[in-house]
This record gives structure tokens, sequence and C-alpha cells, in this order.
């Protein structure tokens, strides 16, 4: 296929990504989400590396899976120090910044 | 295709092991996509390291959540339609200026060039040694602090 | 010795400053000596450079002693110095010796009171001002002192603060002739802009040489000044002021509204006469104006029960005649009268005070009757003074000077002096009325008695009362001028020869007045119109004519409905608008700082949506 092709999947994936990042309230989805945006990312720089011919495309590709699975490790801890405090996984319920006003 | 599809289904599950199922099976969609792309190393990799440590990881967090039948219901209480209308009105629109940018390119659209292992090997171990060792230290410090945060709740 | 004429104000306002620092800290009696000692001792310099002068007048008749210079800006300056000139010495003296007795009757009359130092602190610093005014070279001296009476004039008919129908009376007081005033500033101003400067000298000659009698500027400028005038001098349409402040002590009305305050606005046309010869048509409505004032003040007179309203309409007539002099040109009749007039006034009021002093403050003269016996001394002082008020031929001052002024009348007017011959034998009723029903028939309780202080006072101004007239006399009893001497080098000269019978009616109007008041007294007609209840045309009179209700309804209620509706400011509501407008928005944006997830995440890609589609359509 051509790496406008494969551009354009990754358009698609990073944008349904994205629409389940704003939508969802669950956080684990918001989560999950974001790895689907950060792997459409990947997608897009293999088909970079693929047009210009040069490995460094997968090379930036290892780097952004390492980046996501560093964040998703920091990511799952506060997801449960935060149930953990409000008690449900509910996005909307962590409004504390909130004062008495 | 199927990618798209299974992703759709990702996103909009109710609940969260279904919903990374579906996750897995758009990964490893798009690890064929990437073979198809020439990219040997990196389907590899999508399949071992995404699919198999990240999204596992994730699967082991949700087990801990245990969460029941009732958590479902109010999950899908909270994905009714007008919620949707901004994300995707959003996102049509950066899609549609993105796509635009992407397929107005009038390049000759020339056949590209499957990468070899090896060569990825060779590159990332010698010109970009630096970006390896900063991925690491990544590495490092996301583990140190999932390793912090996890002792406070124990307290 | 007249080069140390400046020390004639300075030593009451010296005292008056040390009164004020120190007054609650030394004895009353050292008050009191600080206080009449001051005005004494100016009033003693004031003598001294009074008979220095007229011993050896210095050439052209008129002295200037520069004091400093105040402003010098572009297009105007001002030096602040004391004109010593006939004019001025002959009220530089009215002021300061009569000054000086009132101050030694309130040593004794406010004793005991709270305040006491307060009391001479003002008391001095009234005389202070009034001197400057007087003694001003300058307008804008003239107008510093002007104020500063009038200031002292709101602290005085307030001292017993504590009353608030006191209070109101010293703010109505302050607030008409304040209103007043700034008509006389406007006047200043005018002035000041035409010459650049208000030296008085300097002004005059300039009017005279810049614009022809019966112009527009000169009768505009004169019109300001003498609304300033008629302010302070309680005259129609400005004089609802002047019964009520009788709420202050007696000896300040004796000194304030009776000898020197409200003669100010006499001693201001006196002194810029040339610019009033200017404006013809002024001058008449200033006779006219008088005339008014003359009737109203003696037809309210007829119906006052209490004493010092009695004698405060009488002032407010007798200065009325005053003007009625000014309106003719009469500027040497005027002031005559208004020296006359300021020692049997306070001879009067004095008297008023003595009696008061005795029966307990009681000020309603249907409370008194037959003191005659039973107070020698204030009857005598107060009958020397309604002698003096009503014109009695030939034994009080006020027969000479009133005749006097009369004449000068006649010779313009005849219309006027109609008037005048009216007002006389009104005069003659109502101060007789008064002398009849405190002094005559049953006798009331007194108690105490007076010390010396007060009998001095009363002593001296009773001698002057019955000397001072033989300074001026008409033809036929002596044509002594020695007054109109004296001032003519200012004002000019001025004996109007009178026909026979104009000067025998002028003697028989307030003879005819006294004997009205007798039968009346006798018949008890008096008492019985005093314990009646009022009714309409008495409360008419009494209440001045229906004055007070026609300004209340033309600009009390209106201003008083304008500080209602701008109650709440409107013009800082418009500012509130945008302090709200500010508030509001910090409110709402500080709602979007609540830590909701989907909120952040909302924005940001709004944000980077929006710039990713300006990058890739630029």
């Amino acid at each position: 296929m051509s790496w406008q092709g494969a551009a354009g999947l990754a358009l698609v994936l990073f944008c349904i990504g994205l629409a389940g990042l704003l939508a969802r309230r669950n956080l684990v989805f918001v989560l999950m989400s974001v790895e689907m945006m950060l792997n459409a990312a990947g997608l897009l720089f293999i088909a970079a590396g693929m047009r210009w011919g040069t490995a460094d495309g997968q090379i930036m590709f290892v780097m952004v899976l390492n980046l996501a699975g560093a964040e998703l490790a920091v990511g799952l801890i506060l997801l449960l120090r935060m149930r953990g405090r409000v008690r449900t996984l509910d996005g909307d319920a962590a409004v504390l910044l909130r004062d008495a006003s | 295709m199927v990618a798209v599809v299974t992703s759709l289904m990702a996103v909009t599950g109710k609940n969260p092991v279904h919903a990374l199922l579906w996750f897995v099976v758009s990964l490893l969609a798009m690890a064929v996509v990437f073979f198809v792309l020439g990219a040997a190393f990196a389907a590899a990799l999508e399949v071992i390291v995404y699919a198999g440590a990240i999204v596992v990881l994730f699967l082991f967090v949700v087990m801990m959540l245990s969460l029941d039948r009732a958590a479902w219901a109010r999950e899908g209480s909270w994905i009714r339609g007008p919620v949707w209308v901004a994300p995707v009105g959003f996102v049509v629109v950066l899609g549609g200026a993105l796509g635009w940018e992407i397929f107005s390119v009038p390049l000759p659209v020339r056949a590209g060039r499957a990468v070899l292992p090896a060569e990825v090997g060779l590159k990332m171990f010698s010109g970009d040694i630096l970006a390896v060792e900063m991925a690491s230290l990544l590495l490092l410090a996301g583990l140190v602090a999932a390793f912090h945060l996890a002792r406070g709740s124990e307290r | 010795m007249i080069g140390e004429v400046w020390m004639v104000p300075a030593l009451p306002l010296l005292g008056s400053v040390i009164l004020g620092i120190f007054g609650g800290k030394i004895s009353a009696r050292a008050a009191a000596v600080v206080g009449a000692g001051s005005v004494g001792v100016a009033a003693v310099l004031a003598v001294w450079i009074a008979v220095g002068w007229f011993g050896a007048p210095p050439v052209g008749n008129a002295v200037t002693v520069p004091v400093w210079d105040w402003m010098n800006l572009p297009g105007f300056s001002a030096r602040v110095g004391l004109l010593v000139d006939p004019v001025s010495l002959v009220l530089m003296l009215v002021i300061s010796v009569i000054g000086f007795f009132i101050h030694l009757f309130s040593s004794e009359y406010m004793a005991g009171e709270n305040g006491y130092s307060r009391y001479f602190a003002y008391l001095t610093l009234f005389v202070a001002s009034m001197l400057l005014l007087v003694l001003a070279n300058d307008l804008l001296v003239m107008f510093v002192g002007w104020e500063g009476v009038g200031v002292c004039s709101y602290l005085l008919v307030g001292f017993w603060f504590e009353e608030e129908k006191n209070g109101e009376a010293a703010q109505k007081s302050f607030i008409v002739t304040r209103i007043a005033d700034i008509a006389m500033l406007v006047g200043i101003l005018l002035l000041a802009v035409r010459f650049g400067t208000l030296d008085i000298g300097t002004v005059l000659h300039g009017a005279v040489a810049a614009w022809a009698p019966g112009g527009f500027w000169p009768a505009a400028v004169a019109v300001c000044l003498l609304v300033g005038g008629l302010g302070k001098s309680a005259q129609v349409p400005l004089q609802t002021w002047l019964p009520d402040a009788m709420a202050g002590p007696t000896p300040v009305s004796a000194l304030i509204h009776a000898a020197t305050m409200v003669t100010a606005g006499v001693y201001l046309v006196v002194r810029l006469h040339v610019l009033f010869l200017l404006a013809p048509g002024v001058l008449q409505g200033i006779g006219v104006g008088a005339a008014v004032t003359v009737l109203v003040a003696a037809c309210a007179g007829l119906v006052q029960s209490d004493i010092k309203r009695v004698l405060a309409y009488s002032t407010m007539g007798q200065i009325g005649y005053m003007f009625l002099g000014l309106g003719v040109g009469a500027w040497g009749a005027a002031m005559f009268h208004l020296a006359s007039h300021a020692i049997f006034k306070a001879l009067l009021f004095l008297s008023s005070g003595a009696v008061s002093m005795r029966l307990h403050h009681e000020q309603n003269i249907f409370a008194m009757g037959g003191l005659r016996r039973k107070m020698p001394v204030a009857f005598a002082g107060f009958l020397v003074g309604a002698v003096c008020l009503a014109a009695v031929p030939v034994v009080g001052c006020g027969f000479f000077s009133k005749e006097y002024l009369l004449g000068a009348v006649w010779a313009n007017n005849k219309v006027l002096w109609g008037v005048g011959i009216v007002g006389a034998f009104l005069t003659g009723v109502y101060i007789f009325r008064a002398v009849f029903t405190v002094f005559f028939g049953e006798a009331v309780a007194v108690s105490g008695g007076y010390g010396v202080r007060v009998i001095v006072p009363l002593a001296v101004l009773g001698v002057a009362a019955l000397g001072f007239g033989w300074l001026q006399t008409p033809g036929f009893l002596g044509g002594a001028k020695v007054f109109s001497d004296v001032l003519a080098p200012v004002l000019g000269g001025g004996e109007s020869v009178v026909p026979w019978w104009v000067a025998g009616v002028g003697m028989a109007a307030p003879l005819a007045g006294i004997a009205l008041a007798y039968a009346l007294h006798e018949n008890g007609f008096w008492r019985r119109q005093g314990a009646a209840a009022p009714g309409v045309w008495e409360k008419f009179l009494q209440g001045g004519m229906g004055f007070d209700a026609v300004y209340r309804v033309l600009f009390v209620k209106p201003f008083l409905w304008v500080v209602w509706v701008l109650r709440d400011d409107p013009v800082d509501q418009v500012f509130g608008v945008l302090e709200r407008a500010a508030v509001g928005l910090h409110r709402r944006l500080r709602e979007e700082q609540d830590g909701k997830l989907r909120r952040y995440a909302g924005w940001m890609m709004a944000g980077s949506v929006a710039t990713i589609l300006v990058v890739v359509f630029s």
C-alpha cells in the first residue's frame, strides 16, 4: 500500500482515539484511547519511514512504544490512587479543585 | 479495515475487558499493516511489546478493579448519544483538515522500500544510540514513579 | 505708629489661637483675660492710631500699609495690605471698642458655661476677621475676612450645639450668607479678570476709566457684589437667617448681629461707592429693596414675643435705613447711622441680656413685667437704647443719625423718604411696646444681681449713645459737622438742607409711635395680644412674612429631592458596571479551574485543532 493510505489510516485511528478520549468518562477507557492515539502516531512514523526509505521511522516507533509503556504504568497507578480517593472511576468526579465559592 | 472497525468497537465498549480485547485485535491488525508496509521489525515489536506487555498490564489493573454488571450499566448510561456530538464534531474537523493536507501533496507515488530489521538495528545502536539511552532513562523514571506512587496507596 | 496698624487685627487673632490651643487647660478666668485683653489692647491701639490721625492727618488722607505679597500669577497679582483712611478708621474704632466691652460683658454673662474658653476663642477670631475685613485694601483679603466672619457667626450661633435647633439656625445663617457670598465671589472674579488685580484703589480707578456710567458691566458687577452684601446684612430677600440667628448667646447677637457683621454689607457699598456710582440703576434698586426691608422688619417687630427677635427685626430695619441712604448716595449719612446704630443696638442687646440673666434666661416679654424698679441699670440701658432706636428728638444719638439720613433721602427721593417716616413711626411703636411690656406693669420675680463687668459696659455704651449724636447735628441745633468732615475726603461732603416741616415730621413720627405704644399698653392691648393665640395675620408676620415658607418650597425641597434621587450615586453606578463585569468574568473563569478532566481535554483539543487549522490553511 502507498504511504498515503497508511497515513490516512493513521489519521482515522487517531481521530477515533481522540473522540474516545473526549467522550468517555471512565478513566480506563480514557487511558485506552490515549494508547490508541499513540499507536496511530507510531503508524504514521512507520509510513513516513517507508516513504523516505530510511530506518528512522522504525526507530522512532520504538521510542513511541517505550513512551507508551512508561506513561501507561504511571497512569494506571494514578488511576488506582484516584479510585481510592473518590471511590469511583468517573473522570467527572475528580473535581476536588473546586473551592467553596 | 479491520483495524478501524475494531478500534471503533474498543472505544465504544461498555465492559472494559471487552473493550481491551477489541483493542488487542486492533493491535494485531496494525501489526499486519506494519508488515505490509515492509517494517517487519516494527510489526514484531508491536505484537510483543504493545499487545503483549502494555495491554496485559492494562488487563491486570482492570481485573484488580473488579467491576461488575452494575458498573457496566452505569458505563452505558454515560455514553449516550449527546455525549458524542462535540467530540465527533471536533474530530471530523481535525480529520478533514489533516486529511486534506495529506492527500493534496502532489508527490509522485513511489513505491516504498521495505526496511530490514538488520538495518534498523545497525542504525539504532550506532547513530541513534543517544535516543536509546534516553528511552531507557525514561523507563527508569517511569519505574521509580510507579513504585513510589504504588507504595503510597498501601498505607 | 500708623505702620503698626497690622497689630490691630493681629492681636485678637493671636488671642484666638492661644485660646484655641490652650483653652482646655487654662482656667476660665485666664481665658476671659486673654480674650477680652487681646481685644482691649487692640482697642487701645486703635484709639491711639485714630488720635494720631485726627491730630495730623497724612497727606492724601489714606495710608496703605503693605504686609506681604500673596500671589503673582500671569494676569493677576494680589498683595495683602491694610488701608487706613477715615472710613476704615471709624469702623476699626467701632469694632474694637464695642467689641472690647462686649467681651467684658460676656465674661460675666457666660460664666459657668461649658465651653467658656471656646466661646472666647471664637469671639476673638470674629473680631480679628472683622477688623481684617474693614482694613483690607484688596478685595481678596476682604473676602477672606468676609468668610471668616461668616464662619465665626456659624460657630457662635450654634454655640450651644447640643440642642438641635441651634445647629439648624446656625446652618441656616451660614447657608444663606454662603449663597450670597457666591454671588459676591462672581463679582470679585469679574473684577479680577477685567483688571488683573483686586487692589481697591486700582480697581476703582480702572472702573471709572474703562466703564461708562449706566453700562452693562458696572451694573453686573455691582449687582453681584450687592447680593453678597444683602446676604451678610440680612436685607430682603436674604434676610431670613437673622431672626433665627438669635439662638446664639446674647453678647454674640450684640456683637455680630447688631454692631458689626451685619454692617459689612453697608461697608462694602461705601468702600466701593465709586463703582456703584457707575450703576445708577443698581442704586435705585438698593433704595427700593431697602424700603421693602424697612417695612417688613417693622411690621414683623410688632408681633414678636421673644425680646431678641424684636431686636433682630429692628436690626434688619435699621440696616434697611442705611441701605436707603446708600441708595440715594448719602454715604456719609449711612456711615454715621452705622456707627450710631452699633452703639445703641449693642446697648439694647446687652441690656436685654442683663434682664434675661436675672430671669433664668427667659426671653419672652410677656413673662416679664414691672422690672424698672428691680433692675434699674438694665432699665436705664434699655431705655436709652430704645430712645435712640426710635429716634426720639434731641435726646439720643439715633435721632441725629436718622435725621441726617432722612434729610439726605428727602433731597433725592420723596417716596423713599415717606417710607422712612412710616418706618420710624412703626419703630417707635414696636420698641416701646417692648419697653412698656417688660419694664412697666406688674412685677415678676427676679433673682441674683450683676457685677461690675455687666454694669460698666452698659454705662459706657449708654453715655456714648447719648453723646455720640452731637458729632453731627442739623442746622437748628448747632450745625456741628465733625463726622462728615472726617469722612469728607473719602466720601465727599454732604449736608442737605431740608424744609422745616420735613424735619418736623421726622421728629413727630417717633413720638407718635411712642404715644400709641403707651396708649395700647395702658389699655392692656399688648398683654391681650400676647396672651391670645396668634391669628393668621400674626402668624404671617411672626414668621417673617412667609419668606421662609416660600424659600422652603422654591429651594429647599427641590434640593432635597435632587439629593434623594442621587443618593445611590448614579455616576458611580456606571463605573460599578465595569467592576461587576470584571468580577463576574473572574467568577466564571474560576469555575473552569475545577479539575474536570473532560473539560480540560476538550479545551486542549479545541485549541490544538484551531492551531492546526491555522497552520494548514494559511
